[in-house]
């Protein structure tokens, strides 16, 4: 044992206690962690990091830590206390609890009160554990946020949670976890839930103060990007067991467990995309929009108005015939909006969007009566991001996937059926599957089965809103592959939303960056992803991480 | 928080409004207008009416003239304090409310504190030891509060006191205390009567304000800030005081809003069926014999009273939510 | 590489690991209907099932009140006034030995020579004995088939059978809680009915048109739920004229009940339409070119029939008490109907009441059904969304 490890931990063991017997969460878990360095700890959502986590501190209810040991190490007087035995209620792990070991969570908005103020919450940690009166708490919960870079701290303490943005909260959160100077942090999801360009700040800030304060750091996620941008050293898990633990460097080169490497197959599959022979665009355009601008109105709020939101500004783009144009952009800066607008869901207050029909007419999609006698939604279909919502529950496959053929009268009975089950083979599924519901099927499976309903009308455009952000690395990558080939086998042309740039890469010929309701840039993927122009753009590129830790470039000091 | 205070009068004015045409309707709905009814139910009685008095009678509500006339002239003077006269108790209504409002809202008002001064303890103890003993008596009790209608509940205690106990719980006053001044001693006595309709009166609200707070707190005890608060070592019992708890009490004060309409209702019954000297006997006296202008003014003063909670609630809760306060969401 | 996750809840509790998170498509998964899997999880909770059970036993009663009853409810007999109820016993031990032979005892009657009161002592000596399917009194079964067949009844069709005792005018108390259920419940489920047509057809039209009229209803709605509705609901009562007909009344009562019980409903319906109006798969039907009353029938009805049925269901208890309320106030239903309410009015007095506690066996009733009708209410609402976790 080193003299800078922190925590041991031994054959580590947490059970669900169940009336059909106990589950396990965790089984025979060993990793330490070191004064300075970062552990990460990778793995499936349900493989068991949270709950490993969470046992460091004891806080597992319902679950029970059936056995193994868990040592923290006080460096200095050289003692080890065992965390856990102790009573999860007792006085001597709430002793380690915020003082020696903070944690900080997925969801800063929801891991925050609402009712109180950030102030009151950090003091809360720092009066607990330190022997100091509320000015001296004060004083240090200004300068923790300080310490995260809150601006103007003075001020922001008083605040409420919900008057700071994504990024502030889980700063604040930070600055809570930081306040009593711990020794170890963990950080379960700490930045999932944000932004590519706030995830970037975010692991910039906690990489910083770990090397500043020589913290042990467990970092929690499932991105084999973010693994390779902060770890020293990581921890793969699955099924609740350590696969493979090691350095970073020779988890990444040199991987030893079958998992490991299909995880890593996943994370890198998507970056040899240049491979992918593109298709040389064809001048044909089948939708232009010239300066579409919505802005949602204000809502009159009981004390004051909130200024309306400006969803588009002035955007211009065209679909060429045969492309797949990808729209990239983070959250609320109006792609999905601009796909609403193309499928007549909300109408701008200005602009137009002109599509030519397979006839040779055009029609106005700014204008609701263009839809009115459904031929453009038989031409341009929708494929959605949430794979369970955008399937009716209480409908089987052949309903939802015949629909569209029924309503337009093009099939019915025995040949509506032969119809459906060429479909489903088509994307992947065997025939028989159209007499089930939804609920039988994966996420991948049940955006297939979407695919299929969006292809049933022999279309010409399909706008995919975000088709596979909720889908996992190797799935995600089948699904873009299915459209791939089914572009070329229906000669159609595309319209991705996305958020993720590897994607955008690997999938789009074209790509059209949004932020804050205008286009930034356009430019071919390749120029985009490689040689970005624009400032934000370069921001946005920069901000993703890249799987290759001899690449690192978000947290290189 | 001025500017919302106004709004919320403001509503309040028009929704006392709206219930004033409806309460107009009820009393315009029985066949006949009201002097013809009175008239009738004295001769019924064997007495007779002079003409003029008839007369005098029919100008004065303008009993004569078109219904708009009549609702303004009735609300006129409604909000000139003059309740009109009860034909049927043959006194000025204002009297009759002056005399029986005190302890209306004196048994009201004690209602809904204990009301909440059961459930709240209730249900945070339920929420906390979920399927615990203590929580599935709770449970059990609290659907039991739900499907006991309130008289029924009165009636069974009235019986239970006096068959076991040779009580008789009926009423607010000893006899010889009844038409006393205030005294310790008559406040004493008062005391002795007042437990049993503010226990039936507020079991009913009781048990739905359980339900409410425990499915609130379990809501409140599996969010993450209750994790973060734990994590930062402190003990369970003070995380759950100090944050789920503090959290699930702001929609607890919104239900203000439906609690006193429920114990209005609750009361009502109850104070009939234990003859108290409230107001409620006199409505039904006055609903049954259809002496119609002394029901619409005591219906119109019982959804005043709503309002005015309503208010308060509303008022209450910005004050303690910020996210109301700041104006971040609304109210309701 | 950043991947948003699946929409996560903000819930703490850890899960226990489900296992394969990828399912095979084989055997007989995800091929159950919504209502198959509504009425599964329904039937796993137990509470619910035993009240189903009631219920449907409720149900029998009032649906065939006359058969069960063995004496005409509005009979007067002023010799059994206040006659308590008489047990009942089904083996019968005699000196041949035990047979199955249902019987209960008599009475005897005693003149308190002071107060000049009846009392009535229960004679373990007289055996009445009872016979099943027993044919005396007539009534019409459902209203319309003449008949004088009764589940059970006294051999000797003059002795007295007062299983729940005996009213004021000495009528057979078992007979009138039975035909008590029969209006009790009709008024609810009626009641229940007609606010259910308002609900769904004002709170539909609010959640699909939106705007003005969405604003409107919801004021509406608003003020209504402000108010204190036993007050009001009798002021409305009150105003019915006196010289109506039993059913006249019955039906203004249901009507006053609906009128201030749609609120409820309305909200529900239109909250489940502008939800379900987000949903993906909604927007999707509207894409696969749907008409309006198509995306309506055919993709929204089918997915909030189970939680309209679930707070229908709800509102049944509410509608009841509120009923017996008014009709125990003498605001309801007029005495020569019979209502659980109307029952109860013949207990208010507490002499009376000391005298006859089984006057209060209708109150019982109430709570038994009451009671449940909010646990199959429960159940409902716990299984009526199969598809949330």
């Amino acid at each position: 044992m080193s003299n800078d490890t922190i925590l041991q931990v031994r054959g580590l063991s947490v059970d669900f206690p169940g009336r059909k017997g106990d589950t396990t969460a965790i089984a025979d878990v060993d990793f330490d962690l070191k004064l300075g360095e970062t552990t990460c700890f990778v793995g499936e959502s349900g493989s068991g990091k949270s709950v490993t986590a969470r046992a460091v501190l004891n806080i597992v209810e319902p679950a029970i830590i059936k056995k193994g040991a868990i040592h923290l190490v006080d460096v200095k007087a050289g003692q080890k206390i065992e965390l856990s035995g102790l009573d999860p209620d007792g006085a001597e792990i709430r002793a380690v609890r915020g003082a020696r070991i903070a944690m900080i969570f997925q969801e800063p908005m929801s891991s925050l009160s609402p009712v109180h103020t950030i102030g009151q919450q950090i003091t809360e940690a720092i009066l607990l554990h330190q022997d100091v009166d509320e000015a001296e708490a004060r004083r240090r919960a200004i300068e923790a946020l300080r310490a995260v870079q809150i601006a103007d701290p003075e001020q922001a303490i008083d605040k409420y949670p919900f008057e700071y943005s994504g990024g502030m909260r889980q700063r604040a959160m930070i600055a809570m976890a930081l306040g009593c100077e711990p020794d170890i942090l963990i950080a379960d999801e700490p930045t999932t839930a944000l932004d590519v360009t706030t995830q970037a700040e975010i692991l910039r800030l906690i990489r910083g103060l770990q090397e500043s304060r020589r913290m042990a750091v467990m970092f929690i996620t499932h991105d084999m990007g973010v693994v390779a941008e902060i770890a020293d050293q990581v921890v793969v898990m699955l099924h609740g067991r350590v696969v493979e633990t090691g350095a970073v460097d020779q988890v990444f080169h040199a991987p030893e467990h079958a998992y490991t490497k299909k995880l890593l197959k996943a994370a890198l599959g998507l970056d040899d995309a240049p491979a992918r022979r593109r298709e040389t665009p064809s001048d044909e355009v089948l939708i232009e929009t010239g300066d579409l601008s919505l802005a949602f109105p204000s809502k009159g709020k009981l004390f004051k108005r909130v200024a309306g939101v400006q969803a588009l500004d002035r955007v211009s783009v065209e679909l060429r015939k045969g492309e797949i144009l990808g729209i990239v952009g983070e959250s609320g800066s109006g792609k999905t909006t601009l796909a609403r607008v193309l499928m007549g869901r909300f109408q701008p207050q200005s602009g137009q969007a002109i599509y030519h029909m397979r006839d040779g007419g055009t029609r106005d999609l700014t204008d609701k009566a263009s839809f009115r006698d459904g031929q453009v939604y038989r031409e341009m279909r929708m494929i959605f991001q949430d794979p369970y919502g955008s399937l009716n529950p209480r409908m089987t496959v052949e309903q939802i996937i015949g629909e569209p053929l029924l309503v337009n009268g093009l099939l019915k009975g025995a040949d509506l059926r032969r119809r459906v089950g060429a479909l489903l083979e088509r994307v992947g599924l065997p025939a028989t599957a159209m007499e089930r519901y939804p609920h039988a099927f994966s996420g991948g499976q049940r955006q297939r089965i979407g695919i299929a309903r969006a292809i049933a009308l022999d279309p010409r455009i399909i706008i995919a809103d975000e088709a596979t952000s909720a889908l996992d690395g190797s799935i995600r990558a089948q699904i873009l592959d299915l459209l791939l080939d089914l572009r070329a086998e229906l000669d159609l042309s595309i319209l991705f939303i996305a958020h993720d740039i590897g994607v955008v890469r690997y999938f789009c010929d074209r790509v059209a960056v949004m932020h804050r309701g205008r286009v930034v840039e356009t430019g071919t993927a390749v120029q985009i992803c490689d040689a970005p122009q624009e400032a934000y753009t370069q921001r946005l590129i920069s901000a993703v991480p890249i799987p290759d830790p001899r690449k690192r470039h978000l947290t290189a000091s | 928080m001025l500017g919302y205070i106004a709004r919320r009068l403001v509503t309040m004015v028009f929704t006392l409004l709206a219930l004033s045409v409806v309460v107009f309707v009820v009393i315009q709905l029985p066949p006949g207008d009201f002097v013809t009814s009175y008239i009738a139910s004295l001769s019924a009685a064997g007495e007779s009416v002079d003409q003029e008095t008839i007369i005098a009678l029919r100008e004065r509500y303008k009993l004569d003239s078109p219904v708009l006339v009549q609702y303004a002239a009735w609300l006129g003077d409604l909000l000139r304090g003059e309740f009109g006269y009860s034909f049927e108790m043959q006194r000025p209504v204002g009297e009759i409310f002056s005399q029986r409002i005190g302890i209306s809202l004196a048994v009201e008002l004690t209602a809904v504190v204990v009301m909440w001064a059961i459930s709240i303890p209730i249900g945070i103890y339920s929420a906390v030891n979920q399927y615990s003993i203590g929580d599935y008596v709770a449970t059990i009790l609290g659907f039991l509060g739900l499907a006991i209608p309130n008289f029924l509940f009165a009636l069974i205690l009235m019986y239970v006191c006096y068959n076991w106990f040779g009580v008789t719980i009926t009423g607010l006053f000893s006899a010889e205390y009844m038409n006393a001044r205030w005294s310790l001693d008559r406040f004493l006595d008062f005391a002795s009567h007042v437990w049993a309709p503010i226990l039936v009166i507020s079991t009913a609200g009781a048990a739905q304000l359980v339900r409410v707070l425990r499915a609130n707190l379990l809501d409140e005890l599996n969010k993450p800030y209750v994790l973060t608060a734990r994590a930062k070592g402190l003990a369970r019992r003070k995380v759950i005081w100090r944050y789920p708890v503090r959290v699930a009490m702001n929609p607890l004060v919104s239900t203000i809003g439906w609690v006193l309409p429920t114990v209005i209702s609750s009361s009502f019954v109850t104070a009939i069926v234990l003859n108290l000297p409230t107001l409620s006997p006199i409505l039904l006296r006055a609903l049954l014999s259809q002496d119609m202008y002394l029901a619409g003014a005591l219906i119109l003063f019982m959804g005043l009273l709503t309002l005015v909670g309503t208010l308060i609630s509303d008022l209450l809760l910005a004050w303690i939510d910020p996210r109301i306060r700041l104006g971040m969401v609304g109210a309701n | 590489m950043s991947i948003i996750p699946p929409a996560d809840s903000p819930d703490t509790r850890l899960e226990a690991p489900s296992g394969d998170i990828d399912p095979r498509i084989d055997g007989n998964a995800g091929t159950e209907s919504q209502w198959q899997l509504i009425r599964r999880r329904f039937s796993k909770h137990r509470l619910a099932m035993i009240s189903l059970v009631i219920l449907a036993l409720f149900g029998f009663v009032a649906l065939f009140a006359g058969f069960i009853s063995p004496n005409d409810p509005g009979d007067v007999k002023a010799r059994y006034t206040f006659a308590p109820p008489q047990g009942l016993h089904f083996i019968d031990r005699t000196e041949e030995g035990w047979s199955f032979r249902p019987y209960v005892y008599g009475y005897d009657v005693e003149i308190d020579p002071v107060a000049l009161r009846r009392t009535f002592v229960i004679d373990e000596e007289k055996k009445i004995y009872l016979t099943f399917f027993k044919r005396s009194w007539e009534y019409k079964l459902f209203g319309l088939i003449p008949t004088d067949l009764h589940l059970i009844g006294p051999e000797k069709t003059r002795d007295p059978l007062y299983i729940f005792g005996a009213d004021r005018l000495g009528r057979d108390m078992f007979s009138r809680v039975a035909y008590g259920t029969q209006i009790s419940l009709s008024v609810g489920l009626v009641g229940v009915i007609m606010s259910l047509v308002l609900g769904v057809i004002i709170g539909g039209a609010a959640g699909y048109f939106g705007g003005w009229f969405d604003a409107a209803t919801q004021r509406v709605i608003e003020f209504l739920r402000s108010l204190p509705t036993i007050p009001l609901w009798m002021g409305l009562a009150a105003a019915m004229p006196s010289g109506w007909s039993p059913l006249q009344t019955y039906f203004a009562i249901t009507l006053i009940l609906s009128f201030l019980g749609w609120t409820e409903l309305a909200r529900v319906v239109r909250g489940r339409f502008l939800a379900l109006n987000g949903e993906d798969y909604v927007a999707a039907a509207r894409y696969d070119g749907c008409s309006h009353g198509r995306v309506i029938v055919r993709h929204m009805v089918p997915a909030f029939t189970s939680h309209i049925i679930t707070a229908a269901s709800l509102a049944v208890p509410g509608m009841i008490l509120a009923e017996t309320a008014l009709s125990f106030l003498g605001l309801g239903l007029q005495a020569p109907v019979i209502s659980w309410g109307v029952l109860l009015q013949e207990a208010q007095n507490i002499r009376t009441l000391a005298t006859a506690p089984w006057l209060l066996v209708p109150g019982a009733a109430i709570v038994i059904a009451v009671l449940a009708m909010n646990f199959v209410g429960d159940g409902l609402r716990d299984a009526a969304d199969p598809y949330a976790n």
